[in-house]
């Protein structure tokens, strides 16, 4: 079905059922209980899980299957926004144009761009993306303020044209974004015993896309084209002796890549209509490298779950304070205690980005194929401790090489 | 022609900051075949030196004044600094005033300290790893110390200034014989390029005349016969990777009063130290600090009003764009040699 075969189709069932169970799924805490503040099931984030997912599937497409390594991916996820943006100024706050002009818009940068730098390989590659996403970055704060407003950011505002759409909403305010009448704002409440769960429509249209991008990545995976950039990342010099170009293919990952940026960018704006230049920074393009690495590289579940634990730790770390350090560790004895605290403030609050510098650090030297093979190796483990017999190759002996070594 | 020269000064700055990063990372590029992401970080650590330093000849205790009163009648309570007293109140403040410069000795040991640690701890294990890895880790590296510094120092901006006899600026052109008030140039800016100078004159002199560059040099062109030569030279290369922190470190230092340091200009000056070296050509020493001075000019040139007013926001992008018309026309960079980081 959907021109998969049975296993992807299964595994496409299941991710379609988590994308969409997520709102209950991320909501396993009562509200109220001392654990309530793990709980992720509200839309604001939910929301960012998709959007980042699809930044980080997009991401994957590139650096799983070519083994080229960008370092300026974040500059079409700015591009994204921007155009978005400026969709909801000129024609209305409907989200389609808004998504349509930032796939466009950043597919065109990215043919430019991928155009250039993928006359190199290796490091040079990564400098040059990086060469140019700072370059846009830069001019993003700078000259092209007209478009981009610089610092303030890109906002929507009242004396916006709108031609299409309404230009102030009933209450004088500055419309909501909304999808042919849904408003992506909107959200229902439903409260079963003491647990509540919040269903947003703009989480469920992140989500939808999520599962159409993840499905298109599923075909790519799966394709000759997907073979092809795979047999890149293996032997490229190989391939350019079998006869075959491999410039086109690469040059189309990078713009499919691209635009998978500039669409994440453009939900981004949709949830909320505002673009700033620090999207297309730097440290942006490192986020999605870290989300992907952490994953797993040339996986396709592994940017998606990645790009969660991120944005959830994210999350989740930057609300820990000192107040709930002492609640936990307040069962240590007092010396013990503020030495844990005193560590872990590091960690925690503001110190968010260094547990990010932390775990990139864990992953790129322990887990180099991510937690899709960290969840492999945990599950071979098991399997052989209970069945003995194993299909590990590394555990049955080896053929004796025929020529003695 | 006054102009000229001005620009060009005003590039010496950072094109002296450029070169001296630039030339740590090809030094262990070029011995231990990694990337370092963190590189720019060891910059940065090496500017914090410097506010560290200052900080800790400011450490000053109290004591009352009664010959003198405050606002409310109470006595004075006058703060001393330890070194003051130490050393007597004129020698005291001199040594409080030249901070920075006496920086210099305590941030050499700690910087090879750290580089030593680097490479023994971390990098060690990533030789074989293939470049992406590298520049991960090291870049996760990059991130950690950052925000270790930013706990520690905040988030601010520190001003660690210049000793007084270097504050100020003075009419540079006068001595060439242009007209007054035309090169008005800082001393410390001067002082800054002296220093880059000594310090790049230094590294290339060590690997030039002494035995111990001599095995160095070897064991860049082809590492594996010096070691069947009976040479540990992964101790050698260990200590390059020390020196080439002590230089990003040095360059830190006197960097201080040009820039209050942050957290973040360390990865500011990655970007573009990178950008550097590869226009030098990967592997290069004699290009990256060519190609440092070079791209510093050319931001300052860019930055000029007039040439701004004909490509506006130039003086944003230059680098980037020298650096991508090189790579697209000159693929080894400007002196890069056949082999290196071809694959």
């Amino acid at each position: 079905m959907l021109g998969l075969d049975k296993k992807d189709m299964k595994f496409l069932l299941i991710v379609t059922f988590l994308t969409l169970a997520t709102p209950i799924l991320l909501q396993p805490f009562p509200e109220g209980s001392g654990l309530a503040q793990f709980n992720a099931g509200y839309p604001d984030l939910m929301q960012r899980f998709a959007i980042f997912g699809i930044f980080a599937i997009g991401f994957n497409i590139l650096f799983g299957l070519t083994g080229y390594l960008s370092f300026g991916h974040a500059a079409f996820l700015g591009v994204g926004s921007y155009s978005a943006v400026w969709m909801f100024k000129l024609l209305s706050m409907n989200v389609l144009p808004g998504l349509v002009l930032a796939v466009i818009m950043s597919g065109l940068f990215a043919l430019v761009i991928g155009y250039v730098s993928l006359r190199r390989s290796g490091i040079y590659f990564s400098i040059l993306t990086l060469a140019f996403a700072q370059m846009s970055y830069n001019l993003a704060y700078s000259v092209l303020t007209p478009i981009t407003n610089g610092e303030t950011g890109l906002q929507v505002t009242l004396n916006d044209p709108r031609i299409l759409g309404q230009q102030v909403s009933a209450s004088g305010n500055v419309p909501g974004t909304h999808f042919f009448g849904i408003e992506m704002g909107a959200a229902q409440k439903i409260a079963i015993g003491s647990w509540e769960f919040t269903f947003s429509a703009g989480y469920y249209f992140c989500a939808i896309i999520a599962i159409i991008a993840f499905y298109l990545s599923l075909r790519i995976f799966r394709s000759p084209f997907g073979l092809m950039l795979r047999a890149i990342k293996s032997n490229q010099q190989r391939l350019n002796y079998t006869g075959l170009n491999a410039r086109p293919y690469t040059l189309a990952a990078f713009v499919i890549s691209g635009m998978y940026a500039g669409l994440a960018g453009g939900l981004l704006a949709s949830m909320d209509p505002l673009a700033g230049a620090e999207r297309m920074q730097w440290t942006a393009s490192g986020e999605v490298v870290l989300m992907t690495i952490l994953g797993g590289v040339g996986t396709m579940m592994g940017p998606v779950l990645g790009a969660g634990v991120i944005k959830y730790m994210e999350n989740i770390f930057s609300k820990i304070n000192d107040q709930v350090l002492h609640q936990w560790f307040g069962w240590l004895p007092d010396s013990l205690e503020s030495i844990v605290i005193w560590a872990a403030e590091h960690f925690v609050g503001s110190g968010w980005h260094m547990t990010s510098g932390v775990l990139f650090m864990i992953v790129v030297i322990f887990l180099p194929g991510g937690l899709v093979e960290g969840g492999q190796r945990i599950k071979s483990y098991f399997k052989n401790r209970r069945g003995g017999d194993s299909d590990d190759p590394e555990h049955h002996p080896k053929q004796a090489p025929h020529v003695a070594e | 022609m006054d102009a000229i020269l001005l620009q060009t000064l005003n590039g010496l700055d950072k094109g002296s900051a450029y070169a001296m990063i630039a030339l740590g990372l090809t030094l262990i590029f070029g011995t231990l075949g990694v990337v370092n992401f963190a590189h720019g970080a060891l910059f940065m650590i090496g500017a914090f030196c410097a506010v560290t330093m200052q900080r800790l000849f400011s450490i000053s205790f109290e004591t009352l004044d009664p010959t003198q009163t405050d606002f409310l009648g109470n006595p004075l309570k006058v703060k001393t600094p330890y070194v003051e007293s130490w050393f007597g109140p004129e020698m005291g403040a001199s040594i409080i005033d030249w901070s920075v410069p006496l920086a210099i000795v305590f941030s050499i040991p700690i910087m090879l300290f750290v580089g030593y640690a680097m490479e023994r701890g971390l990098i060690k294990h990533f030789y074989k790893r293939p470049h992406a890895d590298q520049i991960l880790v090291t870049f996760g590296l990059a991130i950690v110390m950052q925000e270790l510094i930013k706990h520690y120092y905040g988030a601010n901006p520190i001003p660690t200034s210049a000793p007084d006899a270097f504050k100020g600026s003075f009419d540079f052109g006068t001595m060439l014989g242009f007209d007054p008030n035309v090169i008005i140039y800082p001393y410390w800016r001067l002082v800054y390029f002296a220093f880059s100078a000594i310090v790049i004159g230094a590294v290339f002199a060590f690997l030039r005349f002494t035995t111990f560059g001599m095995v160095v040099r070897a064991g860049m062109a082809d590492r594996e016969t010096v070691g069947l030569l009976g040479i540990n030279i992964d101790k050698r290369f260990t200590i390059m990777f020390g020196i080439a922190a002590a230089v990003a470190g040095l360059a830190g230092v006197m960097y201080a009063p040009i820039n209050s340091p942050n957290y973040h200009m360390g990865m500011d000056f990655l970007v573009l130290s990178f950008v550097v070296v590869v226009v030098g050509g990967m592997g290069s020493l004699p290009g990256a600090v060519l190609a440092g001075f070079m791209l510093g000019i050319l931001e300052s040139f860019a930055s000029m009003n007039w040439i701004k007013d004909i490509i506006p926001g130039i003086d944003q992008i230059i680098i980037y764009l020298v650096a991508i018309l090189i790579l697209l026309t000159r693929p080894r960079g400007l002196m890069g040699r056949k082999g290196v980081m071809e694959d």
